[in-house]
């Protein structure tokens, strides 16, 4: 536990370098909200209206204070308020925030359903047909850009079956689960593919050290079946490095899957930011990436927790 | 009548050609019930394969059965051929018929399961036990192995228990079954001495109140001596003896068991202790170590002070020159932390190590247990030779090329050794040319931790030997650290004997051995196996070794000593 207490207290620290990081970045990139609002009519404002758009913008005072500004209220929970969407940040992530969880909790069941299962197969098949085929399925996965798949998908539903069910608005879980589903079920397939991929890789390969380890001898030795001894002793054994990986890759999805959202029409995080990054909509990209930042530390925390649960090693310490 | 498991022409191979990679050939023996086998041999002689052939396990390794026949006799009376059982069948055979334990009992156990649910499985699976039932049976089964506080026990993980404590574990796993054959791989090889013992005498115990028969595998045939009833002896995957096990040891027939016999260090009390360069009076020592103390903190935040490990509590010795000290005691005693924190590659905590003001400075060096590891794959024996030498400031120039020549020629091998890579060498090799490499700089002093621990018990007489005309011819001192008997009886001069951090017991070589006066001493000897003991009764003897861990502030109360013969101090035991 005192492990876990370490990384909580981190957790502010990292917090505060990825609010620095991003704050500044932001304003090395040309132009403000003014010019991304008006473009080259920005130039004909006289010096009165720019004053005035800077003092609405909040761009009017130096960008220390600024910052300073920014992260007082991030000690209160306020984020700031989106110029594009003219509301709290916070309202605005918490909008879009849903089909991107949703959307990275199917990826992963997905891969995990797929993944492990495959893998393990693998192992067991070591060196046979069926080996192979997984092993060639996986380097498919793997190297197959998902843009590619997902136009793939989309050029596929349309032209044999005349439709596209994730095209139109998108309807939240809470409202119709069937629709939201078969608007989801596509995208999630295109990014769950590459997952799975890697899912699978990295089980075979824990399967493989973990069969050849001696208590897998010894369970066969009391007589214990075959897959007896491959589900209760060697997976247990064997998850750890697949917890590792999903966890970091469903890290990376909670942080939005911007072309499989802009292929499949989606409003998630990933196209949130590129249109917030594209009018200069400050508060609202330092917001996004801020919680997405916070997201990934959280997820990582829940992969500790889960080594934790998994091995009794790392919970009762070495005696 | 009918044996319970009789092996005939057993061939065994590996890989997809199993036939032309043959590891056992032609192996036939008959077991009888209630009877035990020993089958000796070195690594690769086949003895492991042979056993795991018997229970099919082999199978799971990538081994074929590629002629032969193996029939078992079951409880029924029915008779199984397990050359061609069905898999069905063989699944039932494991664990109800065979039990089996292993070398290792570190890795043996599944780690992410409970000890009491790793029993308990076997009684689910072999007794079809459920529930309360098999918790019950688990924790009897438990007690029967002599496993103190057997109830609460059954709740820890196999990381909590010591190295004897699992392969009790082990043991009560095979045993949930009451198996008519046990088969032991090596049970007893990654285990202490005295732990050892308590194994072997846990096993023999067992044996005789429930009537299973036994193959037992080792390396070491003094061991199979107390316990077995017949010998295989195997070498390179043929039988090139077997026996009854008086007959074997006795009046051995093939060369190599007489090889086993003879030209393996087998300990004997004493009697074959060195009586080369006794100890002089007035020399000056070349090392002398002065209340070394090392101490590891516990203490897990820099906030609050824990406690300490006191590896090493106070230990003194000095060293002659052209002498052997050995230090001997079990796993975690303290004795290769004492001899690393000498060489400073571990902080002392305090303490003095006077070296000898001679004119010219000799370095000290170090061989350690592992030929394998500590030699680096990707360096040529020229590179790996040099390295000390280039350490130390010295080109590699045609006298250091002469040197490596001529220190390879000392070691016994070749000077076209140069350009090879550690792999092309057995362990044997890879070990003399880590003692190559240590006397390149001209050592006044070696450390020799576990050197000869990992080599082959035939390969060992000879690296002994080798250590011994080297030591004569230069002038080494040797600190020889080694928990083996009867390899620190071959090479010492002088015995110091650790015990949980402390030296308990220090002197002439044949004097420590053949008389021992500290109660660890008396127990450490006593747990030696032994040629001459057949048949051996081994009390079973549960002395725990004292934590280690000590609040902080601690001191231990001075060392008080008694004087035993001319050159041999006993420490006096305090009571606890």
């Amino acid at each position: 536990m005192n492990h876990v207490a370490q990384r909580l207290l981190t957790f502010p620290l990292i917090l505060w370098g990825v609010s620095l990081i991003v704050f500044f970045s932001i304003r090395l990139i040309p132009g403000d909200a003014i010019t991304a609002m008006l473009g080259t009519e920005a130039g004909l404002l006289t010096p009165d209206q720019r004053a005035s758009l800077a003092r609405y913008f909040g761009i009017d005072q130096p960008v220390h204070v600024q910052y300073l500004n920014w992260l007082g209220g991030l000690l209160h929970g306020d984020l700031g308020v989106s110029v594009t969407f003219g509301k709290p940040v916070l309202d605005v992530i918490l909008q879009h925030f849903p089909l991107t969880l949703e959307l990275a909790i199917l990826s992963m069941i997905i891969a995990l359903v797929v993944g492990v299962p495959l893998g393990v197969l693998a192992a067991t098949r070591n060196e046979r047909l069926s080996d192979l085929v997984v092993r060639i399925l996986a380097m498919l996965g793997q190297s197959t850009p998902n843009f590619v798949l997902g136009l793939l998908i989309v050029f596929v539903l349309s032209v044999y079956f005349g439709t596209v069910p994730a095209m139109g608005v998108f309807t939240p879980i809470t409202e119709d689960l069937g629709t939201n589903l078969l608007q989801l079920i596509f995208p999630a397939i295109t990014l769950g593919f590459a997952f799975a991929a890697s899912v699978m890789r990295i089980s075979r390969s824990a399967m493989l050290d973990v069969l050849g380890d001696d208590y897998v001898r010894t369970a066969h030795s009391k007589g214990v079946s075959y897959w007896g001894v491959i589900w209760k002793h060697a997976l247990p054994n064997a998850l750890i490095p697949v917890v590792t990986i999903s966890g970091v890759e469903f890290g990376y999805l909670l942080g939005g899957a911007v072309i499989v959202e802009q292929i499949f029409a989606l409003p998630g995080l990933g196209r949130l930011v590129l249109d917030a990054v594209t009018h200069r909509d400050y508060a609202l990209v330092q917001g996004t990436v801020l919680f997405i930042a916070f997201n990934f530390l959280l997820v990582n925390l829940i992969i500790d927790l889960l080594y934790v649960a998994l091995d009794p090693r790392i919970r009762l310490g070495n005696r | 009548m009918t044996s319970l498991l009789s092996v005939k022409d057993l061939h065994v191979g590996f890989g997809r050609d199993a036939r032309a990679n043959e590891v056992v050939s032609g192996v036939s023996f008959e077991l009888q019930a209630g009877q035990t086998l020993g089958i000796v041999g070195e690594s690769g002689s086949g003895k492991s394969v042979t056993a795991l052939s018997v229970n099919r396990l082999v199978d799971f390794g990538g081994g074929r059965i590629t002629a032969g026949k193996i029939t078992l006799e079951r409880a029924g009376g029915d008779v199984l051929d397990l050359t061609s059982a069905s898999r069905h069948q063989l699944r039932q055979m494991r664990g109800r018929d065979i039990g089996m334990i292993f070398q290792e009992p570190m890795t043996s156990l599944n780690p992410v399961h409970t000890i009491g649910r790793q029993i308990e499985e076997a009684f689910r699976i072999n007794r079809g036990l459920h529930g309360r039932d098999s918790v019950d049976a688990a924790r009897e089964v438990l007690e029967r192995v002599r496993i103190p506080d057997a109830q609460s026990r059954l709740g820890y993980y196999p990381h909590q228990l010591s190295g004897g404590m699992r392969q009790r574990v082990m043991i009560a796993m095979a045993l949930a079954s009451a198996p008519r054959l046990l088969i032991a791989d090596e049970p007893t090889t990654a285990l202490d001495v005295t732990v050892q013992a308590q194994i072997m005498g846990l096993l023999t115990e067992l044996r005789d109140e429930t009537g299973m028969a036994m193959i037992f595998i080792t390396h070491d045939i003094g061991l199979v001596a107390g316990i077995a009833d017949q010998i295989m002896v195997m070498q390179n995957g043929v039988v090139v003896e077997q026996n009854d096990t008086s007959s074997v040891l006795d009046n051995p027939q093939h060369d190599y068991t007489k090889h086993l016999l003879e030209a393996v260090p087998h300990f004997s009390s004493g009697q074959s202790a060195r009586n080369d360069g006794k100890r002089a009076t007035g020399v000056e020592p070349v090392v002398a170590v002065d209340d070394l103390v090392v101490r590891f903190p516990t203490g897990k935040s820099w906030l609050h002070k824990g406690g300490a490990v006191h590896a090493v509590d106070g230990v003194d010795f000095d060293l002659l020159p052209g002498e052997t000290l050995a230090i001997v005691g079990e796993s975690g005693s303290g004795k290769s932390t004492a001899a690393r924190a000498m060489l400073g590659l571990v902080g002392k905590t305090r303490g003095r190590i006077d070296r000898s003001t001679g004119a010219e400075h000799r370095p000290i060096q170090m061989v350690f247990q592992d030929p394998y590891a500590s030699l680096n794959p990707r360096l040529n024996v020229e590179s790996l030779l040099a390295e000390p030498a280039i350490a130390a400031g010295h080109r590699k120039d045609q006298t250091l090329r002469e040197r490596m020549t001529f220190l390879l020629e000392k070691v016994e091998l070749s000077a076209d050794a140069l350009t090879r890579f550690p792999h092309q060498f057995s362990g044997g090799q890879r070990q003399r040319l880590c003692v190559a490499r240590a006397l390149m700089l001209n050592p006044e002093i070696l450390v020799l931790d576990e050197a000869v621990s990992a080599l082959d018990v035939s390969v060992q007489a000879r690296v002994l030997d080798l250590l011994v005309e080297l030591q004569q011819e230069f002038g080494l001192a040797y600190l020889f650290i080694s928990h083996d008997m009867a390899v620190v009886e071959r090479i010492a001069h002088r015995v110091a004997v650790m015990y949980a951090g402390q030296i308990v017991e220090i002197g002439d070589a044949a004097s420590v051995l053949a008389n021992p006066q500290h109660s660890y001493t008396k127990r450490l000897i006593s747990a030696v196996p032994m040629v001459g003991q057949r048949k051996r009764h081994y009390t079973l003897d549960h002395t725990q070794i004292p934590s280690l861990v000590r609040a902080a502030g601690y001191e231990p109360p001075a060392a008080r000593w008694r004087e035993v013969g001319a050159d041999h101090q006993v420490r006096i035991e305090e009571p606890a």
